[in-house]
């Protein structure tokens, strides 16, 4: 898959002599802007991301055991109508993903009807039965999303995964943004551009409306991280500063008589509401790993007693497990009663022999996906595989077809970014951010743009060398 | 049949423990043929007890204790009356269908001699081939007494040679899923006159138009009324009377004692 | 919002390892002037008391390397495999400071992150030249995070910060007049000869005290006065009078704050009453090493008041 012939959100089909129309006086500024300047500028974004410490840790790469993700200064912009139908598309998938969580360890409807194979969602690990029937407060599930979205031209748009567990990210999109006003304040005068700063007061408002217990004193809301160490760990403190919460680790919490506490130098303080950054498997020890020492025991008896809020719910897994991810055209129907306006890329299920079949004579063509796979391991892009992995992934998939989804190679759209011969353009895909509280349904507009860095490539993965763009959406009367 | 269960469990910690938190699933519920007329769980230190109904449908007592603990005694005394059903179990909550019965789980896991084993006995219609694994298994494993649980899983003790009730029970499961049986490991009490140190564990399988059916692969014969149903989960650990986490350095030394008893008179 | 427990425990260890860093930055420094201007052996002498001071003499015997100024700068800077280097410090610091991120300032995170991507990675400190910038840098970084400090919010995080620097700072000064008791003279030098001298000069380099000196004192360098210096006089902030009374003001102003008072305030307040009747005289006479001995356990009895009376554990 080489970038040409794919669309380009800023340059159009037509290449640099010829932009979009909507597009041309940011077209003129990336023309007219010295490659060496906005090298420059780039160089400098970095040097503060290394300086604050906003790195992230690569598994199995002990020498770097700190990276910051590669950063690109020319920004991909969204306009105004692009974005409200986006956003449309995002709250219908958003409020299907917590109605179907709301069924699934409630009544099961979705099952009985047989819309979905009940063995999909019962046989599944991540249906939690330790959270079966337990209705958290306010009835939210997913509180923050990260819907996974990539473009193959101007309005068509497909959802490639839905992130309901803990999406990170979002710290990106905050410092990309600080970094742009600081390096290119010439763009925020010429174009206008839609603030994403609000999001910490937006996670906020999002925790306070489904703390447990309403008409108190202000909800006392923590961020739960697994500790210093974890790779996202800048994100998990980012956001409890700037909050203005308390970023506690397991150790910090304990729970009395189904109540969470924290352990504070003046004894224990109740806690209300817990925006967690650790898995379901770790979050307490007495319901899910028996053998872990890890997490806070009986975190899980206060959240069925109804004494604390977790966000997002223990238990989304089953929500954007990629094998439930082909069923949400009718998962969204299901609830919505209309069809969805983001659709689905389109994907064929391994464990359907007949899907198999076709996947097996077209693998040079498909990208395979493990079911319970991420951050791009255990993944096979079929254009740019060389034949041992082919037969590496034929064999697996015989063996195991349940495991694995197919999903055609999308020419996913392109934006101008910078490389060491200058502009070109490279691969993107998009994850916004979709707040669910008791008080209804955000978007932030904006969003991280993540960039494949190496020509023709499609893995956008920071742990496979991928970056990442500011991500503009401009205000109505805006053109760019 | 009327039983009555007293069930003690101590702990000694060779250093205070600063904070004890425990899941007890040790509380029965009620059924169309076990009916809990008293239960009562204690505990001798200053600690607070809460109850909840688990996803799988358990009653269970969340457990906080303040340190330093030197000791710490957990006691269950309780009555049940039970009545006979051939081993069927009507009237339970059932809050997961029973297709979630067939996960299985790293404890359950069949090895291939366990599935050979499974599929040679239990050809045929599905009661029957249950019936005969359960029967199949007590044969294999004449003698397998209430221990407390070792953390064996069902392949691993299917090799070995002596087994537990509760590596019985997890072979059962084990088989059964194999066979395409929803299959659950159930933790409770049986009145047989002798003493035991752990309560009693063994199975139930779901066939289509019967329901749950009670297996118990340590006697090979389905739970009658002298069975007391605690909690079900699918496999030992998930269904394990006791879960417990501590705050404190040290050893623990564990103690049960546990009597179940026939009362005179008929129901 | 109730400070965390953990996070009060990082903050305060956050203060003493970086105090702790900037400590050792001072006394290579100081030892490499002191080896420049003697000749051998006086120069070997210099930095095993360098090493001794930072009790990591034994771990550097460990390496079999000779008593040489590259070694001994590499060791005590730049060598992660034991505690005692300014590296490992760093290392810790900047643990404990990602630890409790939200109660720091930019401002003060990138200084301790700056002090550590200098060190992290380098294998070698150069010549006495290089060492010397290189540790000229840390101690701007550290100078930088105690500006850092003074203009984050007068909050208990500031506070708790600060105490583990003092309290840290009292054990260190305390430390570096000790081993002045150990070290022996080379052969053929005399008390008061030129060695001795310089070994005097090298400890009031240390706690940048050689300015103030010079005004406290009109009657040149004797050693009665750089121990009532470092001692006994509350002018200088390193002196273990000023320590002692900065721990106490620290403890009075979290309690303010936190409302909890108790063991640590008791000892470190009855620490300043004996510490204002101290006389340097009697101190000598009585036995320095036995005064500064009973001082360092002191200082780490109080250290673990500290850790009980907010919650450390």
């Amino acid at each position: 898959m080489a970038a040409r012939g794919a669309f380009d959100e800023i340059w159009g089909h037509g290449g640099p002599a010829s932009p979009r129309a909507e597009f041309a006086s940011l077209a003129r500024w990336i023309a007219e802007t010295p490659a060496d300047e906005l090298q420059r500028r780039q160089q400098s974004a970095e040097v503060t991301f290394r300086q604050l410490g906003i790195t992230f840790a690569v598994y199995g790469d002990s020498d770097a055991a700190e990276r910051i993700i590669p950063f690109d200064i020319v920004p991909r912009v969204f306009l105004h109508d692009e974005w409200a139908r986006l956003s449309e598309g995002l709250v219908q998938r958003v409020q299907a993903i917590n109605a179907f969580l709301e069924d699934i360890y409630g009544d099961a409807r979705i099952l009985k009807e047989g819309v979905i194979p009940n063995e999909l969602v019962l046989l599944n690990e991540q249906f939690r039965p330790e959270v079966n029937r337990v209705r958290p407060p306010h009835g939210v599930w997913a509180h923050i999303c990260g819907i996974d979205l990539v473009r193959t031209g101007p309005d068509e748009f497909y959802v490639l995964e839905d992130n309901a567990r803990t999406p990170s990210g979002v710290s990106y999109m905050l410092e990309n943004r600080e970094a742009m006003i600081r390096l290119c304040p010439e763009l925020f005068r010429d174009f206008r551009v839609e603030p994403v700063d609000s999001y910490p007061d937006m996670l906020l408002q999002t925790m306070r409306s489904v703390a447990p217990h309403m008409g108190k004193s202000t909800p006392v809301c923590v961020v739960l991280t697994p500790g210093h160490f974890n790779s996202a760990y800048y994100e998990h403190s980012f956001l409890a500063d700037s909050m203005g919460v308390e970023l506690v680790e397991p150790a910090d919490l304990v729970v009395d008589d189904d109540v969470v506490f924290m352990q504070t130098i003046a004894g224990r303080v109740r806690v209300d509401v817990i925006y967690r950054r650790i898995d379901d498997d770790y979050l307490d020890p007495l319901a899910f790993r028996p053998d872990s020492m890890l997490g806070v025991p009986g975190l899980i008896a206060a959240y069925r007693a109804g004494n604390v809020a977790i966000l997002n719910a223990p238990g989304n897994g089953i929500a954007d497990d990629k094998a439930i991810y082909s069923y949400m055209p009718e998962i969204v129907r299901f609830y919505s009663g209309g069809e969805a306006k983001l659709p689905n890329v389109e994907t064929w299920r391994c464990r359907e022999p007949q899907a198999l079949k076709y996947v097996l004579d077209n693998l040079a063509d498909l990208v395979v996906k493990l079911v319970d796979g991420s951050g791009g391991y255990g993944m096979l892009v079929g254009p740019t595989a060389t034949s041992a992995q082919i037969e590496e992934f034929r064999a697996a998939l015989i063996a195991e077809p349940h495991r694995y989804i197919a999903q055609p190679t999308l020419a996913l759209s392109t934006v101008p970014t910078m490389t060491e011969k200058g502009l070109a353009p490279r691969h993107v895909d998009f994850r916004p951010f979709v707040l669910t509280g008791s008080d209804g349904v955000r978007v932030v507009p904006g969003g991280l743009t993540r960039v494949a860095l190496r020509e023709g490539s499609l893995v956008v993965n920071s742990s496979q060398g991928g970056g990442t763009k500011d991500s503009f959406v401009l205000s109505p009367e805006a053109g760019a | 049949m009327r039983i009555a269960i007293e069930h003690r469990t101590q702990y000694r910690f060779s250093q205070a423990q600063d904070r004890i938190v425990q899941m007890l699933r040790l509380t029965p519920t009620d059924t169309q043929d076990q009916t809990v007329v008293s239960w009562r769980i204690g505990v001798d230190c200053d600690a607070r007890l809460r109850e909840a109904i688990d996803g799988f449908g358990n009653a269970v007592t969340m457990l906080y204790a303040e340190g330093p603990i030197a000791a710490l005694e957990l006691s269950v005394i309780g009555e049940v009356l039970t009545s006979e059903n051939a081993g069927v179990i009507c009237g339970a909550a059932e809050p997961l269908p029973p297709l979630f019965y067939l996960r299985s789980t790293p404890r359950t896991q069949a090895s291939v001699t366990l599935a050979e084993f499974a599929a040679d006995v239990a050809a045929g219609e599905a009661l029957d081939g249950l019936h005969r694994l359960n029967a199949a298994l007590h044969g294999r494993f004449p003698d397998a007494p209430d221990l407390p649980d070792r953390g064996c899983a069902a392949a691993q003790a299917f090799a070995a040679k002596t087994v537990t009730s509760r590596d019985v029970a997890q072979i059962f499961i084990a088989g059964a899923r194999h066979l395409g049986a929803p299959a659950r490991y159930v933790s409770g009490y049986r009145t047989d006159g002798e003493a035991h140190s752990a309560p009693h564990a063994w199975a139930e399988a779901y066939v289509e138009a019967l329901g749950w059916i009670g297996f118990d692969p340590a006697t090979g014969l389905s739970p009658d009324e002298s069975y007391v149903r605690v909690a079900v989960g699918l496999d030992a650990t998930g269904a394990a009377p006791i879960a417990g986490t501590r705050v404190g350095h040290g050893r623990e030394q564990l103690d049960v004692d546990l009597h179940v008893d026939r009362l005179g008179g008929e129901e | 919002m109730l400070m965390l427990s953990r996070t009060a425990a990082a903050l305060y260890w956050l203060g003493r390892y970086l105090e702790r860093a900037d400590f050792i930055a001072r006394l290579v420094e100081a030892t490499v002037r002191l080896d420049a201007l003697s000749a051998r052996p006086a120069g070997e002498a210099a930095w095993q008391s360098a090493l001794a001071v930072s009790y990591t003499d034994k771990a550097f015997a460990a390496t079999g390397h000779p008593v040489t100024l590259a070694h001994v700068a590499r060791f005590l800077a730049l060598d992660a495999s034991h505690p005692g280097s300014i590296v490992s410090c760093l290392d810790r610091a900047r643990n404990n400071a990602r630890a409790v991120r939200t109660a720091l300032t930019r401002e003060a995170w990138t200084a301790i992150n700056r002090a550590w991507l200098m060190f992290h990675n380098r294998s070698s400190t150069g010549g006495p030249t290089e060492t010397l910038n290189l540790l000229e840098a840390v101690k701007g970084e550290t100078r930088g995070f105690e500006g850092a400090i003074h203009r984050m919010m007068r909050n208990e995080a500031t506070l708790l910060i600060q105490l583990g620097a003092a309290v840290e700072r009292a054990d260190n000064t305390a430390r570096l007049l000790d081993v002045k008791y150990h070290i022996l003279l080379p052969e053929g030098e005399r008390v008061g000869g030129a060695v001795d001298r310089d070994q005097w000069t090298t400890i009031l380099q240390t706690v940048s005290a050689v300015t103030a000196y010079r005004w406290l004192y009109s009657d040149g360098l004797k050693p009665r006065n750089v121990i009532d210096l470092l001692i006994s006089r509350f002018e200088l902030p390193r002196s273990l009078a000023a320590c002692v009374e900065e721990v106490v003001t620290l403890l009075s102003a979290l309690a303010k704050r936190t409302g909890l008072q108790g063991e640590a305030d008791r000892m470190a307040r009855a620490r300043m009453a004996r510490m204002q009747k101290t006389k340097t005289t009697d101190v000598i006479v009585s036995g320095l090493h036995q005064y500064l001995e009973a001082f360092i356990a002191e200082n780490a009895m109080l250290d673990a008041a500290v850790a009980r009376q907010f919650r450390f554990i």
